[in-house]
């Protein structure tokens, strides 16, 4: 029982060892400079959330290192267990600091200055002077001098009076409000993230796009985001105008991008026109629809052997590079008597550099568009249902269409048809763009912007107002009066000496005034 | 004038400007050299390093040589940064917009926002000690930005935005104080140990003709308070609002959000080191140093080297 009663006594004792240690303003630094070095690795080692292609390539390119980096979790660096634990602890500690200094401050500001001490030549900044004024005079041009600040005055008796005065309060109320800002942003990203969700899809020219999950090409969501809560909105993308720098140094380089079209709000809603470019996102209720990415898509008509057309239809090609040489693939699943698969790439700007089949592309603008293909037959592995990308072609049960020892090859310029191996045609019917869109909504994202600007304020005021005692001690000594001045700073300046010669200026200044009027 | 005319002048004055202020780094350094064997001067000291020229009776040659050579310094600083005025105006003519798109002109703009803080804080604070640090950084910063020229040219569509100028404006002028922050910290470091180490009678040299290291301290921690809050809302209100504009997420930890958010989170720890007991001083001002040393890491480093939404390096 006893020792049952001292294990207890020394847990609370730890507990709260562990509780002072935690909220230490020394433990929160530490933990502030762990978070600064727990950031690196994220901005040096490509991360999932950001960019999930270029982890994949760090895969390939890093066979040895990557898995163990995933293991520590590398590529999620921000939602890694050792980052929120540095974080948490930040903010309990956080926490912990500010619940208890609130009430001190509640109490401070209730509190009156405190009294003047006996000995001014200690503190670090004191002077004296004498006037012919009266006690009262002296201390009516102490509080003119004094401004706004709060004052105390005791009374010595009938040779004696002292002035207690304090101010700049505001700098412990805006050092709360920052910290207490820090507490709100935090939670804020945190709702927006776990209610929120982001999309990308990709429209070409002439197509549309409703807002239901399966129009999608990429989706990422909060863990308490209900995807049967997507607003219903649907949009119609008429026209995609891209410019390009066409002479100079910068050639090539992308000047303008827009995308032009209809939305309605909800399904039967008037349609309205959008215009949306870079940096002027469309806003639907609570979702904001952006243009992030562009490219082509050819389109491609495919006849079979029996002369039926099986396939007529734009297909998007992702873009790899600044010019827009750009991958795609072609599924023709209707064809007779085999499924046929098209993979290859555009360029919309085709330049040939000697040799017949080595083509690249010169400039971002379709000024002279080129497709290059290969062809499969076979099964395209649709039909048993397992969903696929719309950008890669399963091989596995299809055979490659060779010409000698490589691969047959197909090269189409806008409008020019050719024959497939086995008869049928396809042809480059014409060219499309498409617009990537990012469909987004972040729920209370106002929360961290309105926590972030009380922040600032709150973190101007802490560091530019200065919290100030000032005592004013006057005597009377036989026609005089003798007055002592001293001041101290909450917060360590060393100005004081010049800070003080002006106030006792401003103090002079309102002595002689009352002294004129006498 | 034609844009090519603008161009061109603007190069010419970039170039000049580096000259120029790569003379006040020699001057000032010579400054410095001078005054090695001179002690210091009580009044001196107190007083400032005042380059006015009225000379007591007493002061010798070497310090006439010193306070000239700081006056030069300081007026070739004054006229690179004219020159250097002219040369990012000119470049913004040329440009048809603000002249900080690139790096090349991010390192001109911020360059003459850097010299600007000094110029002031010397009338202001009278910290032309910091003058050899301000005046080499900026020759540096000026040189380097020629590596990485690029004739001037519109934008692309991401950059079309008014936030370019607030955000970007609100970086330099947050990196100028920083720069001058850390100058003075290095001083600080000198000063500091320089107190504790030397012998009053071994005080010999400018170092001891500069203010006190609790003097230069202070100054250290008011350009740093000021260089804060600015830095607070370029890097975490400008730029997230931006980006929910541009990219559809406020944050999104680019590598350049997430070193803008070191940099944060290093100078933050700086302002409380300073009221932690065991952290103030030496600590302090090491880490004031680590703070800029992130910032230029994130301004060359991510620039160059790592890829990211922010590439506007070429």
């Amino acid at each position: 029982m006893s020792v049952n009663a001292v294990s207890e006594l020394g847990r609370r004792e730890l507990t709260r060892w562990f509780w002072r240690q935690l909220t230490s303003m020394r433990t929160a630094l530490f933990l502030l400079l762990l978070l600064a070095i727990a950031a690196v690795p994220g901005s040096l080692v490509p991360q999932r959330g950001v960019d999930a292609r270029a982890v994949e390539a760090y895969f390939l390119d890093h066979p040895d290192s990557a898995p163990t980096l995933d293991r520590l979790g590398f590529f999620s660096v921000y939602t890694s267990p050792w980052f929120s634990a540095i974080y948490l602890l930040l903010m309990v500690s956080l926490i912990g600091c500010i619940v208890p200094r609130s009430f001190v401050y509640l109490r401070a500001l209730r509190a009156r200055p405190p009294k003047a001490p006996r000995n001014f030549s200690r503190l670090p900044a004191s002077a004296s002077f004498e006037t012919a004024a009266s006690l009262d005079e002296v201390l009516a041009a102490g509080r003119q001098a004094l401004g706004r600040a709060r004052i105390d005055v005791a009374d010595g008796g009938p040779d004696m009076a002292e002035l207690s005065a304090e101010k700049g309060f505001l700098r412990e109320a805006g050092n709360l409000v920052f910290h207490i800002s820090v507490v709100v942003v935090l939670v804020g990203v945190a709702v927006g993230t776990l209610f929120g969700y982001r999309g990308a899809a990709i429209v070409t020219e002439g197509d549309g796009f409703s807002n239901v999950l399966t129009q999608y090409d990429e989706f990422g969501s909060g863990s308490l985001f209900d995807p049967e809560s997507l607003p219903p909105f649907s949009l119609d993308l008429d026209q995609f105008t891209a410019k390009f720098q066409t002479a100079g140094p910068q050639r090539g380089a992308p000047r303008l991008f827009e995308a032009k079209g209809s939305f309605a709000p909800s399904p039967g809603a008037t349609e309205r026109m959008f215009d949306i470019t870079v940096n002027h996102p469309l806003q639907i209720g609570s979702t904001s629809v952006y243009l992030v990415g562009q490219g082509y898509a050819p389109i491609i008509k495919v006849t079979d052997a029996k002369g039926n057309v099986v396939f007529n239809d734009a297909v998007p090609f992702l873009p790899t590079d600044s010019t827009y040489t750009s991958n795609g693939v072609v599924k023709v699943t209707g064809a007779e008597p085999e499924q046929l698969g098209f993979q290859g790439f555009f360029l919309p700007t085709a330049v040939t550099s000697g040799g017949a089949d080595a083509s690249f592309s010169a400039f971002p603008a379709p000024l002279n568009p080129f497709l290059g293909l290969f062809v499969w037959h076979g099964d395209l592995g649709l039909d048993d249902g397992t969903p696929q990308s719309v950008y890669i072609l399963d091989k596995s049960k299809m055979e490659q269409y060779m010409n000698g020892d490589k691969g047959f090859r197909i090269s189409l310029s806008k409008g020019q048809v050719t024959d497939l191996p086995d008869g049928g045609t396809i042809q480059f019917v014409d060219l499309k763009q498409f617009a990537r869109f990012q469909i987004s909504s972040s729920p209370l994202v106002k929360v961290p912007l309105i926590g972030i600007v009380a922040g600032l304020l709150g973190l101007v005021m802490s560091l530019s107002i200065k919290p100030r005692r000032t005592w004013i001690r006057a005597r009377r000594d036989g026609s005089r009066t003798v007055v002592d001045v001293a001041v101290l700073d909450r917060v360590p300046r060393d100005d004081l000496p010049a800070d003080l010669d002006v106030f006792l200026e401003r103090f002079r200044g309102a002595l002689d005034e009352t002294e004129e009027k006498v | 004038m034609t844009l090519a005319q603008f161009e061109q002048i603007s190069n010419y004055a970039v170039a000049s400007a580096t000259g120029i202020l790569a003379l006040a780094f020699v001057a000032y350094v010579a400054q410095w050299g001078f005054a090695r064997n001179v002690a210091p001067d009580r009044e001196l000291v107190d007083a400032g390093t005042s380059t006015d020229g009225h000379s007591a009776p007493d002061r010798a040659g070497p310090v006439d040589r010193s306070d000239l050579a700081g006056g030069i310094g300081f007026s070739l600083t004054g006229l690179a940064w004219i020159i250097l005025l002219l040369g990012v105006v000119a470049r913004g003519l040329s440009a048809e917009r603000v002249p900080w798109g690139n790096m090349y002109e991010f390192g001109c703009a911020s360059t003459l926002v850097a010299l600007t803080a000094y110029i002031v804080l010397v009338r202001v604070w009278e910290i032309d000690w910091v003058g050899p640090i301000i005046t080499g950084s900026g020759t540096v910063v000026l040189g380097l930005s020629a590596l990485v020229f690029v004739p001037p040219g519109p934008l692309v569509p991401a950059l079309h935005s008014y936030w370019l100028v607030i955000h970007v404006l609100g970086a330099m002028i947050a990196g100028a104080a920083f720069l001058v922050g850390a100058a003075a910290s290095v001083l600080y470091l000198v000063k500091a140990r320089a107190e504790r180490n030397t012998a009053p009678d071994d005080r010999t040299g400018f170092l001891w003709r500069i203010p006190s290291s609790a003097k230069i301290d202070q100054v250290a921690y008011r350009v740093h308070a000021f260089a804060f809050p600015i830095w607070t809302f370029a890097a975490l209100i400008a730029g997230p609002i931006w980006a929910q504009y541009a990219w559809g997420r406020y944050w999104g930890w680019d590598p350049k959000e997430v070193w803008a958010f070191i940099t944060w989170v290093v100078y933050a720890g700086y302002l409380h080191a300073r009221a932690t007991a065991g952290w103030r001083g030496k600590s302090a001002a090491i880490l004031a140093l680590v703070g800029f040393a992130t910032f230029v890491f994130n301004f060359v480093g991510i620039n160059l080297f790592v890829a990211g939404m922010h590439s506007y390096a070429k």
